[in-house]
């Protein structure tokens, strides 16, 4: 396979939301907007890249039966060494996230990516399925936000086109699961189509 | 009085599923049949509470040693560790609960339901009663609205759904929709 | 392709992959400890930089027992006497503990308010935390009836979040509390 369609490959065909439909948590409950949710999308791409390469390098050494334990050391790591980074030099952002931080810990895609990938691949491979698999989660939180903050709180990336309040439902739990419920009918739609 | 508020607002109000978005992953996998709903709000209820107890003990010990950074580590590892045990631990004793739970339970480890929990109770400080009676309830909500929304799916899947709504996009919206309702909570305590 | 799962393999594996990842953690730690100490040190400053009028000479942190109320700081003028306080106050919010910082003025008034703290809804009681919101508005130099209008005071809830709003005015209340009670104290020990 080719490096370019590692990348490429978690944005369309792989997309960790709309069609292998992992790590649902985050996905819904960080897309009140557009930046929420690409911050997200942001943090979480760190530790899959990281994750991916130590992973990707230490699976030969480790035995079969404590391999995920280890993993979720490894992923761990990772997630803490973000918070205390992310306490230190970006606290607003930080305290936005909240909870969902330290749950990237078991957040399916991070742990489904070692396991599926990781393991059985080289380094260079591993970190480029990570930045493919996490560009396609950015792009799909972001995407989400942004649906959800146009008609949730009628403005873009914080930028408000109308005055007064927008239809509040969408900023609130149910909007996070019906929106997402038909953008991924309209992601089948087209990529059926493709 | 307290007790009761904390009951009725992690059971209702804050509904774990439906407004905190904790643990969706095996709402949406495991809800098409009522039987295997109620299994697995069995299986979490029952690692949730447990889980908040030994993690609440767990955090005295880093926070006496001043190692909080570590909390995200020791959680998890002490989550699984724990699902490992009570597996097995259900198979010497009740192998009629095993049988019933057991497929379950290796599933719960990267439920985010019973790490949230945990972190939770950790960083508002609550103590080892509130602690327990929060994760009781909050599994109780957990079962109720993945009981219900089991129910709901059972019969949608006897109706004919546009091709492109089949399966998840379908069960999401109706899960939006069961949200809605939940929303009507929102001001009871 | 992976190592033999014999016991001692797993035990030293697991046990070695934990004390370098605990180390690693460690490190990383002592290493941001004082960003993340100065951080929210610029954030408190900056909270009490908003909250009182410019000018004067502020207090370090000072302990207070009042309801809700953490610490408390005083800007005085050069001749020592009081020009407002900044208070810090804490009440449970919606979903989860707000905490304020709020700019009293001696004679009770409210001078302004900042969130330091807050877990309310995005989109209705996350209002709150909005500087600019016609809600927060209503805060700056504030001396009416400290309770929102459908409990018979002066101030306009949020739409749709009054659990929010009244969380919010009473953690004000508390801060004017705390500033009343500290004036009479000083009265008392001046009269003597």
């Amino acid at each position: 396979m080719s490096k370019l369609s590692l990348i490429t490959r978690g944005i369309l065909k792989e997309n960790p939301t709309f069609v292998l439909v992992l790590g649902m948590c985050p996905t819904l409950a960080t897309t009140t907007s557009a930046i929420n949710g690409m911050e997200m999308g942001l943090a979480t791409m760190f530790v899959l890249i990281l994750s991916n390469i130590v992973i990707s390098i230490l699976a030969p050494a480790v035995p079969d039966k404590v391999h995920i334990p280890v993993y979720i050391v490894v992923i761990a790591t990772f997630v803490t060494a973000l918070q205390l980074i992310m306490q230190a030099f970006l606290p607003a952002v930080y305290n936005t996230l909240g909870l969902f931080i330290p749950l990237i810990v078991v957040n399916c895609i991070v742990l489904g990516r070692a396991e599926a990938f990781a393991n059985k691949n080289g380094v260079v491979d591993s970190a480029l399925d990570g930045v493919g698999i996490g560009l396609g989660f950015t792009l799909a939180l972001t995407v989400i936000g942004m649906v959800r903050e146009i008609l949730g709180s009628g403005s873009i990336f914080g930028w408000r086109f109308i005055t007064g309040d927008g239809i509040l439902a969408f900023v609130l739990a149910p909007g996070a699961f019906i929106v997402l419920g038909y953008l991924m009918v309209l992601f089948n739609k087209i990529s059926k189509k493709n | 009085m307290e007790y009761f508020v904390i009951i009725i607002s992690a059971i209702f109000v804050n509904n774990i599923l439906l407004s905190q978005f904790l643990g969706v992953c095996p709402f949406l996998g495991v809800s098409n049949k009522v039987s295997t709903a109620t299994g697995m709000s069995g299986a979490v209820c029952f690692v949730i509470t447990l889980a908040t107890i030994v993690t609440w003990l767990i955090n005295l010990l880093l926070v006496k040693f001043h190692l909080e950074f570590l909390q995200t580590i020791a959680f998890i590892l002490v989550i699984a560790a724990l699902v490992q045990m009570v597996e097995i631990v259900l198979k010497k004793i009740s192998p009629s609960l095993y049988q019933a739970l057991g497929i379950f339970l290796p599933l719960i480890t990267t439920n985010c339901a019973v790490l949230g929990v945990a972190l939770s109770v950790a960083q508002k400080g609550m103590g080892l009663g509130q602690a327990t009676v929060y994760a009781l309830a909050t599994s109780i909500g957990y079962g109720l609205a993945m009981i219900l929304f089991a129910g709901i799916r059972e019969t949608l899947s006897l109706n004919a759904v546009p091709k492109a709504f089949k399966g998840l996009p379908i069960a999401l919206i109706t899960a939006g929709i069961m949200a809605l309702a939940f929303l009507g909570f929102s001001g009871l305590v | 392709m992976a190592a033999k799962s014999t016991l001692l393999n797993m035990v030293t594996c697991l046990t070695a992959v934990c004390l370098v990842c605990s180390a690693i953690l460690a490190g990383l730690y002592a290493l941001t400890a004082e960003p993340i100490a100065n951080a929210a040190q610029k954030a408190l400053v900056e909270s009490i930089s908003k909250v009182l009028p410019e000018g004067g000479e502020l207090s370090e942190s000072q302990s207070c027992e009042a309801d809700g109320v953490e610490e408390y700081y005083l800007l005085s003028d050069e001749q020592g006497s009081p020009l407002a306080y900044a208070v810090k106050t804490s009440t449970n919010g919606f979903g989860g503990t707000l905490s304020l910082m709020v700019g009293v003025l001696p004679d009770g008034t409210v001078y302004n308010t900042s969130v330091l703290a807050h877990a309310e809804t995005p989109g209705l009681g996350a209002k709150c935390a909005e500087d600019e919101s016609a809600f927060r508005q209503q805060f700056r130099n504030f001396a009416g009836k400290l309770l929102v209008k459908k409990d018979g005071g002066d101030i306009d809830a949020i739409t749709a979040s009054t659990i929010t709003s009244r969380a919010f005015t009473l953690c004000v209340q508390q801060a004017v509390d705390a500033v009343k009670a500290l004036n009479t104290v000083k009265e008392e020990t001046v009269n003597e």
